[in-house]
Protein backbone atom coordinates (compact mmCIF):
# COMPACT_ATOMS: atom_id res chain seq x y z
CA UNK A 1 0.00 0.00 0.00
CA UNK A 2 1.20 3.18 -0.56
CA UNK A 3 1.85 5.70 2.08
CA UNK A 4 -0.21 8.58 2.95
CA UNK A 5 1.60 11.71 3.53
CA UNK A 6 1.88 12.76 7.16
CA UNK A 7 -0.90 15.59 7.94
CA UNK A 8 0.67 19.01 8.27
CA UNK A 9 1.35 20.81 11.74
CA UNK A 10 0.38 24.45 12.89
CA UNK A 11 4.37 24.68 13.22
CA UNK A 12 4.81 23.93 9.61
CA UNK A 13 2.05 26.14 7.88
CA UNK A 14 3.51 28.78 10.22
CA UNK A 15 6.67 28.33 9.05
CA UNK A 16 5.74 28.42 5.40
CA UNK A 17 3.98 31.60 6.19
CA UNK A 18 7.04 33.07 7.26
CA UNK A 19 9.21 32.07 4.38
CA UNK A 20 6.18 33.51 1.98
CA UNK A 21 6.11 36.49 4.08
CA UNK A 22 2.16 36.28 4.93
CA UNK A 23 0.87 37.39 7.86
CA UNK A 24 -1.29 34.80 9.61
CA UNK A 25 -2.76 35.67 12.81
CA UNK A 26 -2.83 32.64 15.23
CA UNK A 27 -6.67 32.23 15.12
CA UNK A 28 -6.13 31.87 11.53
CA UNK A 29 -3.66 29.08 12.02
CA UNK A 30 -6.14 25.88 12.37
CA UNK A 31 -7.85 26.64 9.06
CA UNK A 32 -5.18 27.02 7.11
CA UNK A 33 -3.49 23.93 8.73
CA UNK A 34 -6.63 21.99 7.96
CA UNK A 35 -6.90 23.91 4.14
CA UNK A 36 -3.92 22.68 3.21
CA UNK A 37 -3.81 19.25 4.88
CA UNK A 38 -6.79 18.75 2.41
CA UNK A 39 -4.46 19.74 -0.70
CA UNK A 40 -1.20 17.25 0.42
CA UNK A 41 -4.36 14.25 1.02
CA UNK A 42 -5.25 14.95 -2.43
CA UNK A 43 -1.34 15.13 -3.66
CA UNK A 44 -1.42 12.01 -1.88
CA UNK A 45 -3.62 10.14 -4.42
CA UNK A 46 -1.23 10.22 -6.80
CA UNK A 47 0.99 8.02 -4.31
CA UNK A 48 -1.50 5.07 -5.20
CA UNK A 49 -0.69 5.40 -8.95
CA UNK A 50 1.72 2.28 -10.00
CA UNK A 51 3.70 3.86 -11.26
CA UNK A 52 7.48 1.78 -11.57
CA UNK A 53 9.68 2.44 -14.30
CA UNK A 54 8.24 5.39 -14.78
CA UNK A 55 11.20 8.15 -14.76
CA UNK A 56 10.48 11.20 -12.77
CA UNK A 57 10.37 14.24 -14.73
CA UNK A 58 10.73 17.73 -14.10
CA UNK A 59 8.44 19.21 -17.05
CA UNK A 60 5.38 17.74 -18.15
CA UNK A 61 6.12 18.84 -22.09
CA UNK A 62 8.03 16.36 -24.00
CA UNK A 63 10.30 19.50 -24.82
CA UNK A 64 14.29 19.60 -24.64
CA UNK A 65 16.71 22.63 -25.86
CA UNK A 66 14.30 25.66 -26.08
CA UNK A 67 16.46 28.49 -26.48
CA UNK A 68 17.49 31.20 -28.25
CA UNK A 69 20.47 33.05 -30.44
CA UNK A 70 22.87 35.43 -28.46
CA UNK A 71 21.49 38.63 -29.94
CA UNK A 72 20.76 41.85 -28.43
CA UNK A 73 16.96 42.64 -28.66
CA UNK A 74 15.35 45.68 -27.83
CA UNK A 75 14.09 46.11 -23.62
CA UNK A 76 12.64 48.77 -21.87
CA UNK A 77 13.39 52.44 -21.58
CA UNK A 78 14.87 53.57 -18.39
CA UNK A 79 12.01 55.68 -17.34
CA UNK A 80 9.38 52.61 -18.93
CA UNK A 81 11.82 50.06 -16.50
CA UNK A 82 11.29 52.62 -13.50
CA UNK A 83 7.73 53.69 -14.22
CA UNK A 84 6.18 50.22 -11.96
CA UNK A 85 8.71 51.39 -8.80
CA UNK A 86 6.66 51.86 -5.90
CA UNK A 87 9.89 54.85 -5.05
CA UNK A 88 12.14 55.58 -7.22
CA UNK A 89 15.43 58.04 -6.78
CA UNK A 90 17.09 60.19 -9.03
CA UNK A 91 14.99 59.21 -12.13
CA UNK A 92 17.93 55.99 -12.08
CA UNK A 93 17.42 53.70 -9.34
CA UNK A 94 14.58 51.67 -7.85
CA UNK A 95 14.14 52.79 -4.37
CA UNK A 96 13.73 50.28 -1.58
CA UNK A 97 13.16 50.84 2.54
CA UNK A 98 16.68 49.99 4.03
CA UNK A 99 17.70 46.54 3.53
CA UNK A 100 20.76 44.80 6.00
CA UNK A 101 22.58 41.78 6.08
CA UNK A 102 23.86 39.72 3.48
CA UNK A 103 20.88 37.03 3.02
CA UNK A 104 20.86 35.23 -0.27
CA UNK B 1 50.69 24.48 9.73
CA UNK B 2 52.21 23.67 12.78
CA UNK B 3 50.61 23.91 16.46
CA UNK B 4 51.79 23.80 19.62
CA UNK B 5 50.52 20.07 19.90
CA UNK B 6 51.92 18.95 16.28
CA UNK B 7 51.56 19.50 12.77
CA UNK B 8 47.74 20.33 11.42
CA UNK B 9 46.61 20.08 7.91
CA UNK B 10 44.53 22.31 5.80
CA UNK B 11 41.44 21.65 3.93
CA UNK B 12 40.25 23.75 1.32
CA UNK B 13 37.88 23.38 -0.75
CA UNK B 14 36.77 26.77 -3.28
CA UNK B 15 33.61 27.67 -5.29
CA UNK B 16 34.02 30.17 -7.88
CA UNK B 17 31.50 32.15 -9.95
CA UNK B 18 32.34 33.44 -12.93
CA UNK B 19 30.43 35.74 -15.68
CA UNK B 20 30.23 34.13 -19.10
CA UNK B 21 31.09 35.99 -21.86
CA UNK B 22 27.99 36.45 -23.74
CA UNK B 23 26.64 39.32 -25.77
CA UNK B 24 23.05 39.03 -24.19
CA UNK B 25 21.61 38.08 -20.77
CA UNK B 26 21.10 34.51 -19.71
CA UNK B 27 17.40 34.62 -20.37
CA UNK B 28 16.34 37.59 -22.17
CA UNK B 29 17.68 39.82 -24.99
CA UNK B 30 19.34 42.75 -22.59
CA UNK B 31 23.17 43.36 -23.31
CA UNK B 32 25.20 41.59 -20.80
CA UNK B 33 27.73 44.86 -20.27
CA UNK B 34 29.60 46.57 -17.71
CA UNK B 35 29.25 49.61 -16.89
CA UNK B 36 26.09 51.13 -18.29
CA UNK B 37 24.08 53.84 -16.62
CA UNK B 38 21.63 51.93 -14.01
CA UNK B 39 18.35 50.52 -14.95
CA UNK B 40 18.80 51.32 -18.84
CA UNK B 41 20.01 47.06 -19.53
CA UNK B 42 16.38 45.74 -18.62
CA UNK B 43 13.39 44.25 -20.16
CA UNK B 44 10.37 42.79 -18.47
CA UNK B 45 11.72 39.40 -18.20
CA UNK B 46 14.57 40.08 -16.27
CA UNK B 47 12.25 42.48 -14.13
CA UNK B 48 10.50 39.88 -13.22
CA UNK B 49 7.13 41.73 -14.91
CA UNK B 50 3.94 39.74 -14.72
CA UNK B 51 3.83 37.52 -18.16
CA UNK B 52 7.29 37.74 -19.71
CA UNK B 53 8.77 34.77 -19.61
CA UNK B 54 12.51 33.42 -19.70
CA UNK B 55 13.80 31.73 -22.90
CA UNK B 56 17.70 30.10 -22.45
CA UNK B 57 20.91 32.02 -24.60
CA UNK B 58 22.34 29.20 -26.55
CA UNK B 59 25.69 30.72 -26.32
CA UNK B 60 25.61 29.60 -22.27
CA UNK B 61 25.07 26.48 -22.96
CA UNK B 62 27.72 26.52 -25.38
CA UNK B 63 30.57 28.21 -23.44
CA UNK B 64 29.74 25.93 -20.24
CA UNK B 65 29.95 22.85 -22.40
CA UNK B 66 33.56 24.10 -23.59
CA UNK B 67 34.84 24.47 -20.24
CA UNK B 68 33.57 21.18 -19.66
CA UNK B 69 35.09 19.57 -22.45
CA UNK B 70 38.16 21.32 -21.59
CA UNK B 71 38.66 19.62 -17.72
CA UNK B 72 36.94 16.74 -18.96
CA UNK B 73 33.78 16.57 -17.28
CA UNK B 74 30.86 14.50 -17.46
CA UNK B 75 27.59 16.00 -19.14
CA UNK B 76 24.77 14.15 -17.70
CA UNK B 77 22.60 13.33 -20.20
CA UNK B 78 19.74 16.00 -19.28
CA UNK B 79 20.21 18.71 -16.84
CA UNK B 80 18.05 20.97 -15.56
CA UNK B 81 16.96 24.25 -13.89
CA UNK B 82 15.46 25.63 -10.86
CA UNK B 83 13.85 28.12 -8.78
CA UNK B 84 16.41 29.37 -5.78
CA UNK B 85 13.48 31.23 -3.12
CA UNK B 86 14.14 33.98 -1.06
CA UNK B 87 12.98 37.81 -0.48
CA UNK B 88 15.45 40.37 -0.93
CA UNK B 89 15.26 43.04 -3.56
CA UNK B 90 18.97 41.84 -5.43
CA UNK B 91 15.75 39.79 -7.73
CA UNK B 92 12.76 41.02 -8.77
CA UNK B 93 11.32 37.93 -9.35
CA UNK B 94 11.71 36.74 -5.04
CA UNK B 95 13.76 33.76 -6.80
CA UNK B 96 16.98 33.57 -8.88
CA UNK B 97 17.56 30.85 -11.43
CA UNK B 98 19.91 28.43 -11.39
CA UNK B 99 20.79 24.79 -11.34
CA UNK B 100 20.65 22.59 -8.19
CA UNK B 101 20.26 19.00 -7.89
CA UNK B 102 20.97 18.62 -11.88
CA UNK B 103 23.89 20.48 -13.21
CA UNK B 104 25.15 20.85 -16.48
CA UNK B 105 28.50 19.79 -15.81
CA UNK B 106 29.88 17.21 -13.03
CA UNK B 107 33.22 15.68 -12.18
CA UNK B 108 36.24 17.88 -13.76
CA UNK B 109 39.43 18.04 -12.84
CA UNK B 110 42.33 20.63 -13.37
CA UNK B 111 45.98 20.27 -12.74
CA UNK B 112 48.23 22.56 -11.03
CA UNK B 113 51.60 22.13 -9.71
CA UNK B 114 51.36 18.68 -10.91
CA UNK B 115 48.97 18.10 -8.53
CA UNK B 116 45.33 17.01 -10.04
CA UNK B 117 42.23 19.06 -8.15
CA UNK B 118 38.55 17.35 -8.44
CA UNK B 119 36.08 19.62 -9.17
CA UNK B 120 32.76 18.26 -8.15
CA UNK B 121 30.76 20.49 -10.31
CA UNK B 122 29.71 23.75 -12.51
CA UNK B 123 26.48 25.04 -12.91
CA UNK B 124 24.68 27.55 -14.26
CA UNK B 125 22.83 30.62 -12.67
CA UNK B 126 21.38 33.77 -13.32
CA UNK B 127 23.30 37.15 -11.93
CA UNK B 128 21.19 39.17 -9.35
CA UNK B 129 20.62 43.25 -9.32
CA UNK B 130 23.16 45.80 -7.52
CA UNK B 131 21.83 46.98 -4.69
CA UNK B 132 23.65 50.25 -3.01
CA UNK B 133 23.07 50.76 0.44
CA UNK B 134 22.52 54.54 1.56
CA UNK B 135 22.72 55.86 4.90
CA UNK B 136 20.61 58.65 6.58
CA UNK B 137 22.97 61.45 6.13
CA UNK B 138 23.97 60.72 2.75
CA UNK B 139 23.29 62.72 -0.46
CA UNK B 140 19.86 61.01 -0.60
CA UNK B 141 19.04 63.00 3.34
CA UNK B 142 15.75 62.04 3.97
CA UNK B 143 15.69 58.47 5.18
CA UNK B 144 17.79 55.42 5.79
CA UNK B 145 17.09 53.36 1.88
CA UNK B 146 18.74 51.15 -0.50
CA UNK B 147 18.55 51.98 -4.30
CA UNK B 148 18.66 49.07 -6.77
CA UNK B 149 20.30 48.74 -10.52
CA UNK B 150 18.75 45.68 -12.27
CA UNK B 151 21.58 45.75 -15.07
CA UNK B 152 22.89 42.51 -13.68
CA UNK B 153 19.79 40.75 -13.03
CA UNK B 154 19.81 37.79 -15.48
CA UNK B 155 23.49 37.86 -16.77
CA UNK B 156 24.58 34.94 -17.04
CA UNK B 157 27.10 33.31 -14.30
CA UNK B 158 28.88 29.72 -13.50
CA UNK B 159 29.69 28.37 -10.24
CA UNK B 160 32.92 25.94 -10.20
CA UNK B 161 32.88 24.11 -6.83
CA UNK B 162 36.06 22.19 -6.70
CA UNK B 163 36.39 19.02 -4.29
CA UNK B 164 38.30 20.26 -0.99
CA UNK B 165 41.59 18.38 -2.87
CA UNK B 166 43.93 22.29 -1.90
CA UNK B 167 45.96 22.28 1.15
CA UNK B 168 47.56 25.60 1.14
CA UNK B 169 46.36 29.20 0.91
CA UNK B 170 49.43 28.85 -2.03
CA UNK B 171 47.54 26.10 -3.95
CA UNK B 172 44.26 27.75 -3.40
CA UNK B 173 45.70 30.64 -5.38
CA UNK B 174 47.47 28.85 -7.49
CA UNK B 175 44.41 26.86 -8.39
CA UNK B 176 42.24 30.15 -8.94
CA UNK B 177 45.47 31.25 -11.52
CA UNK B 178 44.85 28.17 -12.80
CA UNK B 179 41.42 28.41 -13.61
CA UNK B 180 41.44 31.92 -14.92
CA UNK B 181 43.95 31.18 -17.21
CA UNK B 182 42.17 28.36 -18.67
CA UNK B 183 38.58 30.35 -18.88
CA UNK B 184 40.40 33.30 -20.86
CA UNK B 185 41.92 31.32 -22.74
CA UNK B 186 38.91 29.06 -23.88
CA UNK B 187 37.14 32.89 -24.08
CA UNK B 188 34.59 31.36 -21.07
CA UNK B 189 35.19 34.67 -19.25
CA UNK B 190 36.49 37.64 -19.39
CA UNK B 191 37.96 36.98 -15.41
CA UNK B 192 38.52 40.38 -14.66
CA UNK B 193 38.35 40.57 -10.92
CA UNK B 194 37.65 44.06 -10.28
CA UNK B 195 34.64 43.69 -12.57
CA UNK B 196 33.60 41.14 -10.52
CA UNK B 197 33.51 38.49 -13.09
CA UNK B 198 35.37 36.46 -11.06
CA UNK B 199 34.02 35.91 -7.43
CA UNK B 200 35.53 33.20 -4.63
CA UNK B 201 34.07 31.94 -1.81
CA UNK B 202 36.30 29.31 0.28
CA UNK B 203 35.23 26.41 2.15
CA UNK B 204 38.22 26.02 5.00
CA UNK B 205 38.98 23.46 7.56
CA UNK B 206 41.74 22.12 9.47
CA UNK B 207 42.80 18.67 10.74
CA UNK B 208 45.01 16.49 12.08
CA UNK B 209 48.62 15.74 9.68
CA UNK B 210 47.54 12.28 8.36
CA UNK B 211 44.28 12.58 9.47
CA UNK B 212 41.41 11.45 6.94
CA UNK B 213 38.19 12.88 9.27
CA UNK B 214 37.39 16.13 7.64
CA UNK B 215 37.06 19.37 10.25
CA UNK B 216 33.86 21.42 11.01
CA UNK B 217 34.31 23.59 7.66
CA UNK B 218 33.82 27.63 7.53
CA UNK B 219 32.81 29.49 4.90
CA UNK B 220 34.31 32.78 3.58
CA UNK B 221 33.03 35.36 1.48
CA UNK B 222 34.11 38.50 0.13
CA UNK B 223 37.72 37.94 -1.33
CA UNK B 224 38.23 40.07 -4.65
CA UNK B 225 41.42 39.49 -5.59
CA UNK B 226 43.68 36.55 -5.68
CA UNK B 227 45.77 38.49 -3.17
CA UNK B 228 42.97 38.77 -0.53
CA UNK B 229 42.08 34.63 -1.53
CA UNK B 230 45.45 34.14 -0.13
CA UNK B 231 45.50 36.04 2.94
CA UNK B 232 41.88 35.17 3.82
CA UNK B 233 42.25 31.67 3.77
CA UNK B 234 45.85 31.98 6.00
CA UNK B 235 44.09 33.71 8.11
CA UNK B 236 41.56 31.61 8.62
CA UNK B 237 44.23 28.64 8.75
CA UNK B 238 45.62 30.30 11.99
CA UNK B 239 42.50 31.05 13.93
CA UNK B 240 41.09 27.60 13.72
CA UNK B 241 44.24 26.44 14.58
CA UNK B 242 44.30 28.62 17.16
CA UNK B 243 41.37 27.65 18.24
CA UNK B 244 41.79 24.25 18.64
CA UNK B 245 45.14 24.55 20.62
CA UNK B 246 43.37 26.48 23.18
CA UNK B 247 41.16 23.46 23.71
CA UNK B 248 38.40 25.05 21.76
CA UNK B 249 36.20 23.79 18.87
CA UNK B 250 35.41 25.27 15.34
CA UNK B 251 31.97 26.39 14.47
CA UNK B 252 30.42 25.51 11.40
CA UNK B 253 29.47 29.27 10.42
CA UNK B 254 30.22 31.80 7.44
CA UNK B 255 32.57 34.14 8.03
CA UNK B 256 32.92 37.84 5.70
CA UNK B 257 36.57 38.54 4.77
CA UNK B 258 37.39 42.54 6.31
CA UNK B 259 40.41 43.25 3.53
CA UNK B 260 41.15 46.32 5.26
CA UNK B 261 40.99 44.66 9.18
CA UNK B 262 43.21 41.70 7.41
CA UNK B 263 40.66 39.08 9.27
CA UNK B 264 37.88 36.81 9.09
CA UNK B 265 34.43 38.14 10.58
CA UNK B 266 31.08 36.01 11.37
CA UNK B 267 28.65 37.27 9.36
CA UNK B 268 25.05 38.00 10.11
CA UNK B 269 22.68 35.48 10.21
CA UNK B 270 19.15 35.62 9.31
CA UNK B 271 16.69 33.01 10.68
CA UNK B 272 16.13 30.74 8.10
CA UNK B 273 17.41 32.26 5.35
CA UNK B 274 18.73 29.09 3.50
CA UNK B 275 15.56 27.56 3.21
CA UNK B 276 15.32 28.66 -0.37
CA UNK B 277 12.89 25.68 -1.22
CA UNK B 278 14.37 24.68 -4.91
CA UNK B 279 11.93 23.26 -7.05
CA UNK B 280 12.01 22.60 -11.04
CA UNK B 281 11.64 26.01 -12.98
CA UNK B 282 8.22 25.20 -14.52
CA UNK B 283 9.13 28.31 -17.29
CA UNK B 284 12.17 26.08 -18.91
CA UNK B 285 11.88 23.05 -20.26
CA UNK B 286 15.42 20.56 -19.59
CA UNK B 287 18.58 20.73 -21.03
CA UNK B 288 19.76 17.85 -22.94
CA UNK B 289 22.91 18.23 -24.83
CA UNK B 290 22.92 16.08 -28.43
CA UNK B 291 26.23 14.10 -29.06
CA UNK B 292 26.58 16.17 -32.40
CA UNK B 293 26.70 19.16 -30.04
CA UNK B 294 29.57 17.92 -27.77
CA UNK B 295 31.72 16.96 -30.94
CA UNK B 296 31.16 20.09 -31.92
CA UNK B 297 32.32 22.01 -29.06
CA UNK B 298 35.14 19.39 -28.47
CA UNK B 299 36.41 19.82 -31.80
CA UNK B 300 36.50 23.27 -31.28
CA UNK B 301 38.56 23.37 -28.46
CA UNK B 302 41.52 26.16 -28.25
CA UNK B 303 45.18 25.36 -26.66
CA UNK B 304 45.36 25.11 -22.91
CA UNK B 305 47.58 27.09 -20.90
CA UNK B 306 49.54 24.33 -19.55
CA UNK B 307 49.94 23.21 -23.19
CA UNK B 308 50.81 26.56 -24.36
CA UNK B 309 53.07 27.06 -21.82
CA UNK B 310 54.81 23.53 -22.81
CA UNK B 311 55.10 24.94 -26.60
CA UNK B 312 56.71 27.97 -25.32
CA UNK B 313 59.36 26.22 -23.45
CA UNK B 314 60.71 24.41 -26.07
CA UNK B 315 59.98 26.62 -28.92
CA UNK B 316 61.53 29.51 -27.30
CA UNK B 317 63.87 28.49 -25.04
CA UNK B 318 62.61 29.92 -21.87
CA UNK B 319 61.83 29.06 -18.53
CA UNK B 320 58.73 28.25 -16.49
CA UNK B 321 58.42 31.77 -14.89
CA UNK B 322 58.23 33.52 -17.63
CA UNK B 323 55.90 31.14 -19.71
CA UNK B 324 54.11 30.98 -16.89
CA UNK B 325 53.80 35.13 -17.00
CA UNK B 326 53.41 35.31 -20.37
CA UNK B 327 50.33 32.56 -20.44
CA UNK B 328 48.64 33.84 -17.55
CA UNK B 329 47.71 36.91 -19.28
CA UNK B 330 46.22 35.97 -23.55
CA UNK B 331 46.58 39.35 -24.27
CA UNK B 332 50.40 39.27 -23.93
CA UNK B 333 51.06 35.55 -24.98
CA UNK B 334 48.80 36.51 -28.20
CA UNK B 335 50.90 39.68 -28.49
CA UNK B 336 54.74 38.12 -28.41
CA UNK B 337 53.41 34.89 -30.69
CA UNK B 338 52.58 37.61 -33.00
CA UNK B 339 56.19 39.53 -32.74
CA UNK B 340 57.57 35.82 -33.01
CA UNK B 341 55.85 35.51 -36.02
CA UNK B 342 57.42 39.20 -37.22
CA UNK B 343 60.47 37.41 -37.34
CA UNK B 344 61.90 37.92 -33.77
CA UNK B 345 63.22 35.33 -31.99
CA UNK B 346 61.53 34.11 -28.64
CA UNK B 347 63.39 34.47 -25.73
CA UNK B 348 63.89 38.56 -26.61
CA UNK B 349 60.70 38.63 -26.99
CA UNK B 350 59.66 36.70 -23.90
CA UNK B 351 62.14 39.06 -22.13
CA UNK B 352 60.14 42.33 -23.50
CA UNK B 353 56.81 41.58 -23.03
CA UNK B 354 57.22 39.99 -19.54
CA UNK B 355 59.70 43.08 -18.10
CA UNK B 356 58.73 46.43 -20.03
CA UNK B 357 55.48 45.65 -21.67
CA UNK B 358 54.04 43.81 -18.91
CA UNK B 359 54.16 46.66 -16.28
CA UNK B 360 52.95 48.99 -18.74
CA UNK B 361 49.71 46.99 -19.23
CA UNK B 362 49.84 46.60 -15.74
CA UNK B 363 50.21 50.71 -14.86
CA UNK B 364 47.82 51.59 -17.42
CA UNK B 365 45.13 48.92 -17.43
CA UNK B 366 45.20 48.42 -21.25
CA UNK B 367 45.18 45.49 -23.27
CA UNK B 368 48.07 44.57 -25.34
CA UNK B 369 45.93 44.45 -28.48
CA UNK B 370 45.40 47.98 -28.36
CA UNK B 371 48.86 48.86 -27.86
CA UNK B 372 50.32 51.49 -30.19
CA UNK B 373 53.28 49.53 -30.86
CA UNK B 374 51.95 46.70 -32.71
CA UNK B 375 53.65 43.16 -32.41
CA UNK B 376 56.15 43.71 -35.56
CA UNK B 377 56.95 46.89 -34.37
CA UNK B 378 58.71 44.92 -30.89
CA UNK B 379 60.30 42.85 -33.43
CA UNK B 380 61.63 45.74 -35.03
CA UNK B 381 62.66 46.66 -31.89
CA UNK B 382 64.64 43.57 -31.30
CA UNK B 383 65.74 43.79 -34.39
CA UNK B 384 67.58 46.47 -33.82
CA UNK B 385 69.48 45.55 -30.64
CA UNK B 386 69.73 42.39 -32.13
CA UNK B 387 72.03 44.61 -35.01
CA UNK B 388 73.76 46.74 -32.28
CA UNK B 389 72.03 49.88 -33.61
CA UNK B 390 70.43 50.14 -30.15
CA UNK B 391 71.69 49.48 -26.66
CA UNK B 392 69.28 47.83 -24.57
CA UNK B 393 68.98 51.11 -22.04
CA UNK B 394 68.47 53.19 -25.14
CA UNK B 395 65.83 50.33 -26.48
CA UNK B 396 64.38 50.92 -23.46
CA UNK B 397 63.58 54.86 -24.33
CA UNK B 398 62.77 53.60 -27.44
CA UNK B 399 59.95 51.31 -26.14
CA UNK B 400 58.83 53.47 -24.04
CA UNK B 401 57.93 56.52 -26.52
CA UNK B 402 56.38 53.71 -28.79
CA UNK B 403 54.05 52.68 -26.05
CA UNK B 404 52.87 56.34 -25.67
CA UNK B 405 52.48 57.46 -28.93
CA UNK B 406 51.90 55.23 -32.17
CA UNK B 407 55.72 55.32 -33.30
CA UNK B 408 57.86 52.47 -35.05
CA UNK B 409 60.92 52.17 -33.49
CA UNK B 410 62.94 52.93 -36.73
CA UNK B 411 61.37 56.16 -36.64
CA UNK B 412 62.05 57.33 -32.56
CA UNK B 413 65.97 56.25 -33.38
CA UNK B 414 66.08 58.43 -36.60
CA UNK B 415 63.75 61.19 -34.70
CA UNK B 416 66.43 61.62 -31.80
CA UNK B 417 69.31 60.82 -33.07
CA UNK B 418 69.65 57.36 -30.36
CA UNK B 419 71.57 55.11 -33.12
CA UNK B 420 74.52 53.25 -31.14
CA UNK B 421 77.68 54.30 -32.06
CA UNK B 422 80.20 51.65 -32.93
CA UNK B 423 82.40 54.23 -34.39
CA UNK B 424 86.15 52.86 -33.17
CA UNK B 425 88.04 56.49 -33.93
CA UNK B 426 84.70 58.20 -32.62
CA UNK B 427 84.54 56.58 -29.21
CA UNK B 428 88.52 56.28 -29.24
CA UNK B 429 88.45 60.43 -29.23
CA UNK B 430 86.10 60.58 -26.05
CA UNK B 431 87.70 57.76 -24.18
CA UNK B 432 90.69 59.89 -24.45
CA UNK B 433 89.01 62.95 -23.60
CA UNK B 434 87.57 60.91 -20.14
CA UNK B 435 91.04 59.73 -19.23
CA UNK B 436 92.35 63.25 -19.63
CA UNK B 437 89.51 64.91 -17.40
CA UNK B 438 89.88 61.85 -14.99
CA UNK B 439 93.90 62.01 -14.59
CA UNK B 440 93.79 61.70 -10.85
CA UNK B 441 91.34 58.24 -11.30
CA UNK B 442 93.39 56.81 -14.15
CA UNK B 443 96.88 57.55 -11.68
CA UNK B 444 94.65 55.56 -8.38
CA UNK B 445 93.54 53.00 -11.00
CA UNK B 446 97.67 52.21 -11.89
CA UNK B 447 98.48 52.57 -8.54
CA UNK B 448 95.43 50.16 -6.45
CA UNK B 449 94.79 46.80 -5.32
CA UNK B 450 92.25 44.51 -7.31
CA UNK B 451 89.57 46.43 -5.34
CA UNK B 452 90.58 49.84 -6.31
CA UNK B 453 91.13 48.82 -10.12
CA UNK B 454 87.13 47.81 -10.39
CA UNK B 455 86.30 50.60 -8.85
CA UNK B 456 87.89 53.33 -10.66
CA UNK B 457 87.06 51.06 -13.60
CA UNK B 458 83.46 51.17 -13.45
CA UNK B 459 83.57 54.86 -12.73
CA UNK B 460 85.56 55.71 -15.89
CA UNK B 461 83.24 53.46 -18.10
CA UNK B 462 80.27 55.22 -16.35
CA UNK B 463 81.57 58.29 -17.42
CA UNK B 464 82.84 57.52 -21.29
CA UNK B 465 78.69 55.83 -21.45
CA UNK B 466 77.64 59.13 -20.35
CA UNK B 467 80.27 61.58 -23.07
CA UNK B 468 78.20 59.41 -25.58
CA UNK B 469 74.96 59.96 -24.04
CA UNK B 470 74.21 56.44 -23.56
CA UNK B 471 74.42 55.79 -27.10
CA UNK B 472 78.27 54.37 -27.05
CA UNK B 473 78.43 50.63 -28.17
CA UNK B 474 79.23 49.18 -24.44
CA UNK B 475 81.33 46.12 -25.85
CA UNK B 476 83.65 48.23 -27.98
CA UNK B 477 83.61 51.21 -25.65
CA UNK B 478 84.88 48.74 -22.67
CA UNK B 479 87.63 47.25 -25.21
CA UNK B 480 88.92 50.72 -25.69
CA UNK B 481 89.18 51.36 -22.31
CA UNK B 482 90.98 48.48 -21.67
CA UNK B 483 93.59 49.00 -23.91
CA UNK B 484 94.57 52.45 -23.16
CA UNK B 485 94.33 51.65 -19.27
CA UNK B 486 96.67 48.67 -20.08
ZN1 LIG C 1 16.22 41.69 -19.83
Amino acid sequence: MPERAAPITPEEVAHVARLARLAIGDEELAGYTADLAAVLDHAADLAALDLDGVEPTAHPLPLRNVDRPDEVRPGLRRDEALAGAPDVAENRYFRVPRILGDEG
Amino acid sequence: MTGGSGPYEAVIGLEVHVELATVTKMFCGCPNAFGAEPNTLVCPTCLGLPGSLPVLNRAVVDLALRFGAALGFRVPETSIFARKNYFYPDMPKDYQISQYEEPILVDGRLEVDGAVVGIERAHLEEDTGKIIHVGGGGRIHDAACSLVDYNRAGVPLMEIVSRPDLRSADQARAYVSELRAVLEALGVSDVKMEEGSLRIDANVSVRRAGSTVLGTKVEIKNMNSLRSLGRAVDHEVHRQVALLEAGGSVTQETRHWDEEGGVTQPMRTKEASHDYRYFPEPDLVPLAPTPERLGRVTAALPELPAARRARLRREWGIGEADARTLVGRRDLADYAEAAVAAGAPGAAVANWCTGEILSHLNETGVSAEVLPLAPDGLAELVALVGDGTLSRPLAKDVLAECLREPKRPRQVVAERGLAQVSDEEELGAIVDEVLTRHAAEVEAYRGGDDKTRKRKRGFLMGECMRATRGRGNPQVLSRLLDERLA
